[in-house]
């Protein structure tokens, strides 16, 4: 295991600050004024925002038309980006559940960071399969709501009604599991508030914590068995979502691999995007010596297992299209990477095999230009990666009278970039009103290792 | 009204053209009432509402009969069946219109008319979205500005009065089937001796006729027994598509393509043509050719008959060998063999023609000769021309049709228009022609007025409105008695009255009474007559040299769409794809790959085609299997005064046709322009990439393997997840398609449009892939680009017993019924669009966007209230016409809860199939025609293998080939 403060390349904390001293730099990034530098990103990532909203109201005024979808490509961007951004999500509960439950303990830095992110990614997510139907006003009927007059439930056979279940599940524990972490720190901000509201705010927050030893006994156990009702979503979510995809019969999407290549494939994007945000993060509000090099050599190490998990999946689903002897499968594989989609599929393997091959290299691993390049490319992969399942399998199968092509239209583009200004705002709302490290955890572990 | 005039506006003060054209928006109906009175357009308003129950039920006031069923009393809600007709060209075909509350929704063949049997085409079946077109013409229009009934009424006596004998008058109608109207054009003629009336169609048979004229010495119709004939030979005659002049030629055709058993017979179909045809996708042995090299290899057929007695053979080639082939072919087969000629052939063709089904034995057994029901005159138009020419011109009269769009280029129609002091337009549209005439009369629709036809046979029929004119037409049997000053002017007096003329007095009411129920006249067609050749001119006709053929030769086809222009407007049939490109909204210049490759041309290339000294702009279209070094332009697009739904679609390509005694294909350049042009097309890729969707073998291979379908196709294992349901009680819908019958003509998707409420959706859509056809015909090239086979699969839902649809919808919008079928519940649907990325057959159909908003409300008549209109947001797909199941349930449960007869319950698609493909029925019911079809060794499912289960299933197709032609075709 890593030592705390030993080298500046491995230690998780630098430069030996007291606790007072995590306090005051953490808490000081709430408490100061508003940058004007937070104020442009926000008015930016704003826009965007106000450009989905504006592309979700013309959507639903005029219909699924505006977009590119059309028959046999029955989905795209739309579902492509919830699978990309569901994926998005998933670094944050890793990050929180499954390695607190191992006890690694360099998550502690950036796992409050990871999960707020997890959160604005479903989010993001929730938007599309919301409005992707054709009647978005009626989409309260994926869910269990038995129909008053006729006693109609969901067709539970159906994987995107699974969808609903999982994705629901894991936004409301990924929020809980959140929110349970940010108590003690909340009472932090609230004991140091200045000003009335804060006090107010933060207080009703922070739920009355005093930070007694009944609190943080109680605290630990729920934290604990949270992290461990946490670890299985991590696995089954993106495993259900793989399911609208398996279950179906369609060649391409009809794999049994789906699961844990998707469930790979998730938590590589979301590292890839917690590294992309918070080697950006870590500079503006002048974290070095809480979130160290360490912690970002480990997560692309992460990134480099994935990738190879998921470029592994890539290699075994041309295997088993030739193996199988199904002309469909070896059709629909050997379209994908020479059909009219090919250059999706090639931006894929490179973004997503090649450029992680990288990490190999400690010294690109820690370079921080190389590893934010590295973590958009990925970011980009992932996205082709989605794209290429759902519209290069969808645009042709069984039928050659029934193939066509998908186009996007500005709609589908904006509607996406859109998407990015909902998650960037949310994110700069989390940076600018929460601290976005755990203090009491970075606490926690710096006393645990001079065994204060 | 004496009071004092109120004005609101300085419009209304002044009675400007703006003010009027507001007004006729506003008021469409009341414009002509005008007259500037406030209270006079109230008191109208308020008449017009209390009269509005009234006008609701649109009858005529005529006695109509209906045919079939609910004669005794009109029951609400229930529909009811009319027997009329639709001419095209002179030639009727009989229907039956189902009328709802007074107006008609669909269209079907009439069952007891000898050129329909039942079948309703494409055309016929888009009738009733031309009768509530919207943009029809409205009122008498005088030099393109609004008029009335009653000018019009003031203008015509007196200036007929004046006309004298008729000097200077010419009358240009369209072809003549109707008695009635020869009749009056007879009087018209008397009234003014001197006067002349063309028959002009521009798809007019001319060299037909012109053809039996030089082989009989008269003008004569050959009458079809394809049912007879067990060898065939089509010399460019696509006479199951565009060329079929009865749909009964398409069941005759099909009966012996149908196969029952590895031990029954079925014809063979030799084609050759130019361009890629309906008939030469069914052929067992297609060749290939130029124009010019067609008329050479019907004189190499005639010499390899024998006929050319001690005349020295041409050169030895591939034509000839093929010649000689099938020559040994039609031999081995005397009086049981046709050969056929297109309307596209000189007269010499078609004149060796009769002489070849003379010599082998064919008249009186597959091919008789009557007299001819319509004959036209093309050539009449270039006196007419002259006569304008020369300042004789007074009046020209115009009776239906566009002269002016599609008559011969070098005729240039328009100066004609323009020379004429008076010119009266009859037309169902403000088309070009009504647009350079002085008056301009509206047209009445044939579902809305009376007259009659005679059938390709002779047999004559009336044609009955099944509504009152709904915009104020008239009939050009009205405007013709108008004109010859005829004391009946009423369209029902004067069909009433030539037709009891010809009839017993006391009999004459129940001949009326039944002519009209039963949609046919009896003892009407026309007998056969036995003509004499004329062979010492047919032996100089094979004589004489041929011209040479052209580096780039050209041909004028028709449009399945817009026929020769006047569909332009019809939605339905411009969003039809072509049976063979799959091109929707547009027409394009059809060349070869090799031709394509020589000049360089990728297809959406816009190109400039020049010809005598005209110049059209059209953007090319690569299509395998036509003849190298030629082009194929179709006809009927780029019109410019048209409706909204066709103005400007498409190309012209009238303006490179040239009258003259003869076609000829000569004197064609064509040039890249560098630019594209977007084209919608409905089929993409063309290869079954080694799938076995159609599966298909020769009748030798069929006789040797009879289950070569099971055999040869992938293992169908049947295996569930799910506990399985058994489908053994109750009725069980099944259907099943002959690929050997289906002819790929469209009708199918036509009468699924009409009769299922389906939107169109435009170019712009189409392009997007969001064409809304509840069934396609899935169009795959079989072979090398340069000359494959074509073959055809009808694709609708295919009702999976294991859907894969059902599975993934999260709402349950979609469900099996009990009776097997795949219901989809429209209010329940929310549209993920899950069912349709699940669906392996890709029949599911989504509303992107709202399509039936902005329709006029005229519009919405057409619907068929026993289907529902789908709103944008939800999936729709093929029901197995579930309302006409329920409404013969419904039926049988009232007439006693017998049990459904087999054959009583037909879905759209086959009710119209010329050519029988598709059978529907009771699976449950091993006699059913549908349990027998399905137990013939052809039958396979598409994609069985992915255990599906569907309830549709297809026969493998069959060719006939000769095994004399093995290793030819690709010469």
């Amino acid at each position: 295991m890593a030592t705390v403060f030993s080298s500046p390349e491995s230690a998780l904390v630098l430069g030996r600050p007291s606790l007072a001293e995590v306090t005051r730099t953490v808490a000081g990034i709430v408490e100061r004024r508003t940058p004007r530098a937070w104020w442009v990103a926000f008015a930016l990532t704003g826009s965007l925002t106000l450009v989905l909203l504006a592309m979700l109201g013309y959507l639903v005024s005029t219909g699924i038309g505006v977009w590119g979808n059309n028959s046999p490509v029955g989905w795209a961007f739309d579902i492509t980006n919830f699978v990309f951004w569901i994926g998005i999500g998933h670094a944050g509960t890793l990050i929180s559940a499954i390695l607190y439950l191992f006890r690694q303990r360099w998550r502690t830095s950036i796992n409050r960071f990871a999960e707020a992110m997890t959160l604005f990614a479903v989010a993001c997510a929730a938007i599309f399969p919301m409005f992707h139907v054709g009647r978005p006003w009626r989409a309260y009927w994926l869910f269990p709501a038995p129909n008053a007059w006729l006693g109609l439930w969901p067709n539970f056979r159906s994987p995107l009604i699974w969808d609903v279940f999982a994705v629901s599940t894991y936004g409301t524990v990924s929020l809980l599991f959140w929110y349970v972490g940010l108590i003690p720190d909340l009472a932090t901000l609230r004991d140091r508030a200045q000003s009335r509201a804060r006090q107010v705010i933060y207080g009703v927050l922070s739920l009355g914590w005093r930070g007694s030893a009944r609190h943080w006994n109680h605290y630990e156990m729920a934290y604990l068995l949270l992290a461990g009702l946490s670890t299985p979503l991590v696995l089954s979510v993106h495993s259900i979502v793989s399911f609208d995809f398996a279950v179906s019969l369609l060649p391409g999407w009809h794999t049994t691999i789906f699961p844990p290549y998707f469930v790979a494939g998730a938590i590589f994007s979301g590292f890839a995007m917690v590294v992309t945000l918070m080697v950006v993060a870590r500079q503006a509000f002048g974290l070095q010596h809480l979130v160290t090099m360490k912690h970002l050599e480990n997560m692309n190490k992460v990134m480099l297992a994935t990738g190879l998990i998921v470029g592994y999946a890539y290699g075994v689903e041309f295997f088993i299209a030739w193996y199988s002897g199904n002309p469909y499968e070896r059709f629909a594989f050997v379209n994908r990477a020479l059909g009219p989609y090919g250059w999706a599929y090639w931006i894929m393997v490179a973004a997503n095999v090649l450029a992680p091959q990288c990490f190999w290299f400690r010294r690109v691993r820690t370079s921080l230009p190389a590893m934010f390049l590295i973590s958009i490319l990925v970011n980009l992969g992932m996205w082709f990666e989605r794209f290429v399942i759902i519209v290069s399998s969808l645009h042709r199968d069984f039928l050659p009278s029934a193939w066509g092509m998908f186009r996007p239209t500005w709609v589908d583009l904006l509607t996406l970039a859109g998407s990015f200004g909902l998650f960037l705002t949310l994110f700069l709302l989390f940076v600018r009103f929460l601290p976005l490290i755990s203090m009491s955890e970075v606490k926690g572990m710096m006393a645990a290792r001079e065994g204060v | 009204m004496n009071g004092r005039r109120y004005w609101r506006s300085l419009g209304q003060r002044q009675d400007s053209p703006e003010f009027r054209q507001w007004l006729e928006r506003e008021f469409p109906q009341l414009a002509s009432e005008w007259t500037g009175s406030r209270r006079t357009l109230l008191r109208l308003m308020a008449a017009s509402f209390g009269l509005a129950g009234l006008t609701a039920c649109r009858r005529p006031a005529e006695r109509i009969l209906p045919a079939g069923r609910g004669i005794e009393g009109y029951v609400p809600g229930r529909p009811l069946y009319y027997a009329t007709i639709m001419t095209l060209s002179g030639l009727a075909t009989g229907l039956l219109v189902e009328t709802h509350e007074g107006r008609p929704t669909k269209i079907e063949g009439n069952p007891e008319h000898p050129s329909s049997r039942g079948a309703a085409t494409a055309f016929a079946q888009a009738a009733i979205l031309g009768l509530y077109d919207p943009d029809r013409s409205r009122s008498v229009l005088r030099q393109g500005r609004r008029s009335s009934w009653e000018e019009l009424a003031g203008f015509l006596p007196s200036h007929f009065r004046a006309a004298g004998r008729g000097e200077g008058l010419w009358v240009v109608s369209s072809a003549i089937g109707s008695p009635t109207l020869a009749r009056l054009k007879a009087l018209l003629l008397e009234k003014y001796p001197r006067a002349r009336w063309i028959e002009y169609e521009p798809l007019g048979r001319e060299q037909e006729w012109e053809g039996s004229r030089l082989a009989f010495g008269r003008a004569l119709q050959p009458q079809l027994r394809l049912d007879q004939a067990e060898v065939i030979l089509s010399l460019d005659a696509d006479f199951l598509g565009l060329d079929c002049l009865a749909p009964a030629w398409i069941q005759d055709f099909a009966r012996r393509r149908r196969i029952s058993s590895p031990g029954g017979g079925m014809n063979r179909l030799y084609v050759v043509e130019t361009a890629y045809s309906l008939t030469g996708a069914m052929a067992d042995h297609r060749r290939r050719a130029r124009p010019s090299e067609i008329p050479a290899l019907a004189q190499e057929l005639a010499r390899a008959l024998g006929l050319a007695g001690e005349l020295p053979v041409l050169q030895p080639g591939p034509p000839r060998t093929w010649a000689e082939a099938v020559a040994r072919d039609l031999r081995r087969h005397p009086g049981r063999c046709l050969v056929l000629a297109g309307p596209r052939q000189p007269a010499a063709v078609h004149a060796l023609v009769h002489w070849i089904n003379h010599a082998l034995g064919n008249v009186g057994r597959t091919v008789h000769y009557t007299e001819p029901p319509v004959q036209t005159q093309a050539e009449g138009l270039r006196d007419l021309a002259a006569e304008a020419a020369s300042g004789g011109l007074r009046t020209l009269v115009i009776l239906g049709g566009n002269p002016v769009y599609d008559a011969p280029a070098d005729l240039d129609f328009s100066t004609v228009m323009r020379k004429a002091p008076v010119s009266i337009h009859l037309g169902p549209e403000a088309d070009e022609t009504a647009a350079l005439a002085s008056w301009h009369v509206p047209e009445a629709h044939f579902l809305e007025s009376w007259g009659d036809g005679r059938a390709l046979d002779g047999t004559a029929s009336i044609q009955q409105p099944l509504i009152e004119p709904l915009f104020g037409g008239k009939t050009a049997g009205e405007l013709a008695a108008w004109i010859a000053g005829h004391p009946r002017q009423r369209a029902y007096d004067l069909v009433r009255d030539y037709w009891t003329a010809r009839w017993p007095k006391g009999d004459a009411e129940r001949l009326w009474q039944r002519s009209l129920h039963d949609g046919v006249i009896p003892e009407t067609a026309f007998p056969a007559v036995r003509p004499v050749l004329d062979e010492p001119r047919l032996r100089a006709l094979l004589a004489a040299p041929l011209p040479a053929g052209e580096e780039l030769e050209v041909t004028f086809l028709p449009s399945a769409s817009t026929y020769d222009g006047r569909f332009a407007n019809n939605g339905w049939l411009q969003e039809a794809p072509e049976p063979i490109t799959k091109l929707t909204w547009d027409n394009a210049a059809l060349i070869s790959p090799a031709t394509a490759r020589r000049l360089g041309l990728e297809a959406g290339d816009l190109a400039a085609l020049e010809r005598a000294g005209r110049r059209i702009v059209m953007p090319v279209w690569i299509q395998p299997g036509h003849a190298d070094g030629a082009v194929s332009l179709t006809l009927g697009y780029g019109r410019l005064r048209c409706g909204r739904v066709g103005r400007g679609i498409g190309h012209n390509a009238y303006p490179l046709r040239l009258g003259g005694p003869s076609p000829h294909p000569a004197g064609l350049r064509l040039s890249k322009l560098g630019r594209k042009y977007p084209l919608a097309v409905t089929q993409e890729h063309h290869s079954m990439e080694g799938r076995p969707l159609v599966r298909e073998a020769t009748l030798d291979e069929f006789r040797r393997n009879p289950d070569f379908t099971a055999r040869e196709g992938p293992k169908v294992e049947r295996f569930s997840l799910f506990r399985e349901h058994a489908y053994t009680q109750g009725h069980q819908w099944g259907m099943a398609v002959d690929l050997n019958a289906c002819i790929g003509c469209n009708a199918c998707l036509l009468a699924c449009q009409a009769e299922n409420n389906i939107p169109i959706v435009g170019k712009e859509q189409v392009r997007r892939g969001r064409e809304m056809h509840w069934i396609r015909l899935d169009r795959y090239y079989a072979g090398g680009e340069d000359d494959p086979q074509v073959v055809w699969q009808p694709v609708a839902c295919q009702q999976c017993e294991m859907a894969p649809c059902e599975t993934v919808c999260p709402v349950a919008a979609t469900n099996h019924s009990p009776e097997g079928l795949n219901d989809m519940t429209y209010n329940r649907c929310i549209g993920t669009r899950y069912c349709a990325n699940n669906c392996p057959y890709k029949v599911r159909r989504f509303n992107f966007l709202d399509y039936h908003k902005g329709l006029e409300e005229i519009h919405k008549m057409a619907y068929n209230p026993d289907v529902t209109v789908r709103m944008r947001g939800v999936m729709e797909k093929c029901t197995y016409c579930v309302q006409r199941i329920e409404e013969k349930r419904i039926q049988a449960k009232a007439e006693g809860r017998r049990p459904l007869r087999d054959g009583e319950i037909l879905t759209a698609c086959q009710q119209t199939c010329p050519a029988e493909a598709i059978v529907f029925g009771d699976l449950n019911d091993p006699e059913s025609r549908v349990s027998r079809l399905k137990r013939d060794p052809r039958n396979y499912s598409l994609l069985g293998e992915l255990n599906t289960r569907p309830r549709t299933s297809y026969l493998a197709k069959l060719r006939n080939p000769n095994p004399e032609l093995e290793g030819l075709e690709s010469s």
